[in-house]
């Protein structure tokens, strides 16, 4: 049974993606996704315990030995990514029932259960799989899902929005699946670890560089790294809360663990970062993604889109530590791969709790909000110095790491650069923040509460989360070390 | 961990929990300073335990908790730390009667937030001066800086809201964009924050290196004010007086100062930090504030912001002590934190008094107003003269040692600031004076009013006689002071 684990975790949402369709029934379906994301959890937990004993686990996909078969692999970093995306998969559903009632129509809840575990099983198997064509298959499958998720948003605009990302999501996959092609065509394999190989000797070849061009751009789109964010903002704006909530904390994190698998276990470091101009272009391109993301979010008026916008610049922070290329700035990349998910995840729960009690996410009716919604507006207000990275919280750590990485390469202006963007967040936090607690509520308001107990408590315990993992960072960046010292050495092969 | 360390983390959770009680007794207000009283005493008695063996020599520490490899949360007492402590946990005491007095008196609302907020501040404080190295020093700063905000903005109207954003804004950026830096750059060059005597930064780091810490250090620490990120204290003074009093005299300005010296004493080391250069320009940027705040305090005829300038002023005489870098210096900073400390609450506590019994806060309306509120103006005059530096009040001890420092190593630009900062203290504080003891009341009286509500008096009172006892009793913190330099 231990050793089926691999299969489990992406097999059984799949075969309940499919059950909760034709189901149907809300309350119903909403348990089975509790209990399958739960179980995935666990599952990622367990492999986890596996892959720290014994090093990277390998599952023969119906018993056909690799390379000619299709093998599930899993590395520390993989790991670390599955326990994310299966727990925060998990925390949304608890959280989000009363927010699916509201924002989504009753004949399509049962669908928006089947679709969440399709999502769900296409993110794990992106990170499980080993092998080339199959993560391009899973990533089709997530990404399905996920035009589906956004268009159930009750806003009609959820309907451009998800279309827009299905154009620019196909063209990002597309050229994914070419630069898979060409690889194919230069190795004759299409399992990474092979491929690896059967590359090393040939990595110079025009095939090879082009290939690797169109793998990159293409994640990069997924990853939504500047300027190919154009998808993400209107995207996170529109979904339901539940789905905004679930979306942000994991999809662009997956994408760009698969963006790392390629850099540094199929290319290798040595080629990818130590050759090639792609440490310099990420470097460009992660600065412009922090401040153009922070300043853009300053001049939103819908929250919910200003947090989109300030996810792209928090993308900017975790590709940076790719640019940064040595152990410290990577670990900084990993560490907010996780810590960017918790408080990203704790206000979007937040923003959905007030979009339900509200009714609307716009600035201007949040006024005066947060004395009648204390816990919501304070969770906002905790949750905000942790992306403003205060000490003691989850965003220091990961500045941190990034400003001692940028440090070792002599990169001050960097660090100065790093500071200076934090101050952007407090601009647009604080304006949220002003307006909610100093202006007048507008006479004949109807006088609020905060959000039902399970939102409620659900929201706090990942605001309490990002407190918590500020100060025992065991778990984050005992993990993040490790998996950085098997990517610098090879990519946990 | 020693009996003594665990006092130190007493002296953390005290306030701490006490800021739960307070919140949640908000429904009786007697219960609720009752809370605040007992915290406070508490925190004192704690405080007090621990002199005697820091007196005799001892160092308490806790141990470390690693919050990453290499970083780490620890707090260890030494005599600096422990004069700021005993300053914050005395006046804290008093500044809780004050409270009660001005909040009741002027009907002020959310009173229970007020008290809450203020436990957590005093925690913060705690933390700041008991704090091992330089990531316990700053992941405190931060917090009072935080903290302190709901305290500033307590009034919740639009220059409340101003006034906060100007506050957050220059502490917050200062802190993040230099202090932050400077911290990562010392952990970087030193490989550790840890305050040790002599300083951690290794000898051979090359000029350039140290005089950007430096720089980074002195503006980085936005609670020194020195110009020109001094804006934020007179914006602070729309938060009620006690606040002013306690915080923005008192505790958050002297985290500043106190952190400055910490700094330059523990992490650069007074023979690198005189020997580098940086003492050169630090000493006229502290001069130049000295000097440009006094002239900037002349012209104010708001009570309130005139003292806010003083207090900038006065700041930037420690840091001009702390930039010169020699024992005797060092002294003379310490000794001046402590002063500055018990006349700037006397002088904030008579102008709170003002308000509350006559709702005056400008100069020009205080009239003949020692007449019926000697108790509050005597205290003033004690108050105003610390600030002059005459004798028999604190502020003499400061100002000599910081006079003998700068005449030890002749530097005459300091010997000049402190001769025409004092002419200037004297300018803006005697005309107050006599404006309240020889004018005569305007006729008719604009309000019929006599001394504030018992709780200010007696709270003005008692930081008077306190600023004249330390002229006359200075051992413990001259002791103290000493230790902190190595002298007997």
């Amino acid at each position: 049974m231990l050793d089926q684990f691999p299969a489990i975790v992406v097999a059984v949402p799949l075969i309940a993606s499919a059950i909760c369709a034709i189901i149907r029934h809300q309350t119903v379906c909403w348990l089975i996704a509790l209990i399958v994301c739960f179980i995935s959890f666990v599952g990622s937990v367990f492999i986890l315990g596996d892959v720290q004993s014994g090093g990277p686990v390998s599952y023969a996909m119906g018993g056909w030995a690799p390379p000619v078969g299709i093998e599930l692999r899993i590395d520390e970093l993989g790991a670390y990514v599955m326990i994310l995306v299966s727990l925060i998969a998990t925390a949304v559903l608890i959280y989000g029932r009363q927010s699916v009632k509201a924002e989504i129509r009753e004949d399509l809840r049962g669908y928006f259960y089947a679709m969440y575990l399709l999502c769900l099983c296409g993110l794990l198997g992106i990170v499980i799989t080993g092998d080339a064509f199959n993560a391009f298959v899973f990533m089709e499958i997530s990404s399905l899902a996920m035009y589906t998720l956004i268009a159930l948003g009750h806003d009609r605009r959820a309907l451009a929005a998800s279309f827009q990302y299905l154009i620019m999501g196909t063209v990002g996959a597309t050229m994914y699946v070419i630069g898979v092609g060409l690889l194919f065509t230069l190795t004759g394999t299409l399992n990474l670890v092979d491929m690896s190989d059967q590359l090393a000797p040939q990595l110079a070849s025009p095939a090879a560089i082009a290939g690797m061009a169109f793998i990159v751009v293409g994640l990069s789109l997924k990853v939504a790294l500047f300027p190919l964010h154009l998808w993400l903002p209107n995207a996170y704006a529109f979904a339901p809360s539940v789905v905004t909530s679930f979306l942000a904390a994991t999809a662009t994190k997956v994408s760009i663990y698969l963006l790392m698998r390629y850099l540094y276990s199929v290319f290798g470091f040595g080629f990818a970062i130590e050759q090639t101009p792609i440490p310099e272009m990420v470097l460009l391109l992660s600065v412009a993604a922090i401040f153009a993301g922070s300043f853009t979010a300053i001049f939103q008026e819908n929250v919910k889109r200003m947090l989109a916008y300030s996810s792209v610049a928090q993308i900017g922070y975790i590709t940076l530590g790719i640019a940064i290329a040595n152990a410290t700035g990577l670990t900084g990349s990993l560490v907010h791969i996780f810590n960017h998910a918790v408080m990203k995840g704790a206000l979007f729960m937040l923003i959905g709790g007030i979009a339900l009690q509200i009714g609307t996410v716009r600035l201007s009716d949040l006024a005066g909000a947060g004395r009648q919604m204390p816990l919501t507006f304070f969770g906002f207000v905790l949750g905000g110095f942790s992306m403003l990275g205060v000490p003691g919280t989850v965003g220091f750590v990961s500045k941190w790491y990034l400003a001692i990485g940028a440090l070792e390469n002599g990169w001050w202006w960097l660090v100065i650069l790093l500071m200076l963007s934090s101050l952007l967040v407090l601009v647009y936090m604080g304006r949220v923040i002003e307006i909610a607690f100093f202006r007048e509520r507008p006479a004949g308001a109807p006088v609020l509460s905060d959000p039902p107990k399970a939102m409620i408590m659900t929201s706090w315990v990942f605001i309490l989360a990002c407190i918590y993992l500020g100060f025992d960072t065991g778990f984050t960046v005992g993990v993040a070390q490790d998996a950085v010292s098997a990517l610098l050495a090879g990519g946990g092969r | 961990m020693t009996d003594l360390s665990l006092l130190i983390v007493a002296s953390l959770l005290v306030p701490t929990v006490g800021a739960f009680f307070i919140a949640s007794s908000g429904a009786k207000p007697n219960v609720r300073e009752a809370y605040t009283f007992v915290t406070a005493a508490t925190l004192f008695s704690i405080v007090f335990i621990m002199l005697p063996s820091v007196m005799q020599g001892a160092r308490p520490a806790t141990a470390g908790f690693a919050v990453l490899p290499g970083l780490t949360v620890q707090f260890a007492v030494e005599p600096m730390g422990m004069i700021f402590a005993m300053i914050a946990s005395t006046l804290w005491i008093i500044n809780s009667l004050y409270s009660v007095g001005y909040m009741r008196g002027n009907n002020e609302k959310n009173q229970t937030i007020f008290y809450t907020c203020f436990a957590i501040a005093i925690a913060s404080t705690m933390g700041i001066a008991f704090a091992g190295n330089l990531f316990t020093l700053f992941l405190f700063y931060e917090v009072l800086t935080l903290s302190t905000y709901p305290l500033v903005t307590h009034k919740g109207n639009d220059d409340a809201k101003a006034g906060g954003r100007m506050y957050l804004g220059i502490l917050l950026t200062t802190s993040v964009v230099f202090l932050l830096p400077a911290v990562i750059g010392t952990y970087y060059v030193a490989g550790t924050g840890d305050f040790t005597a002599g300083g951690i930064i290794p000898a051979n780091e090359s000029p350039l290196v140290i005089f950007a810490l430096g720089a980074l250090f002195i503006y980085g620490i936005g609670k020194a004010a020195v110009m020109p990120v001094h804006r934020w204290l007179p914006a602070a003074m729309v938060a009620p007086t006690p606040v002013s009093a306690l915080l923005h005299a008192v505790a958050v300005v002297k985290a500043g100062v106190f952190s400055v010296v910490k700094i330059i004493v523990y992490v650069f080391g007074l023979d690198m930090f005189s020997g580098s250069g940086v003492t050169g320009w630090v000493v006229y940027a502290a001069g130049f504030t000295v000097l440009v705040a006094s002239i900037i305090a002349i012209s104010q005829d708001n009570l309130k912001r005139r003292l806010a300038y003083s207090t900038i002023s006065q700041l930037s005489y420690v840091v001009l002590a702390a930039a010169m870098a020699t024992p005797l210096a060092i002294i003379g900073a310490a000794m001046h934190i402590t002063a500055h400390a018990f006349g700037k609450i006397t002088l904030f506590f008579a102008a709170g008094s003002i308000y509350t019994a006559a709702h005056k806060t400008e100069i020009s309306q205080l009239n003949g107003i020692g007449k019926r509120m000697p108790f509050t103006m005597a205290a003033f005059t004690i108050g105003a003269l610390s600030m002059i530096g005459v004798p028999p009040t604190a502020g003499f001890l400061g100002k000599w040692y910081i006079l003998s420092a700068a005449m030890d190593i002749q530097d005459y630009f300091v010997l000049f600031v402190i001769f025409l900062s004092t002419l200037l203290n004297t300018g803006y504080f005697v005309p107050i004076i006599y404006r309240a003891f020889l004018k005569d009341e305007d006729v008719p009286p604009s309000h019929e009013h006599g001394e504030a509500p018992w709780p200010i008096v007696v709270a003005v009172s008692l930081t008077a006689l306190g600023t004249l006892a330390l002229f006359l009793f200075p051992s413990v913190p001259l002791s103290l002071a000493k230790a902190l330099v190595g002298l007997p």
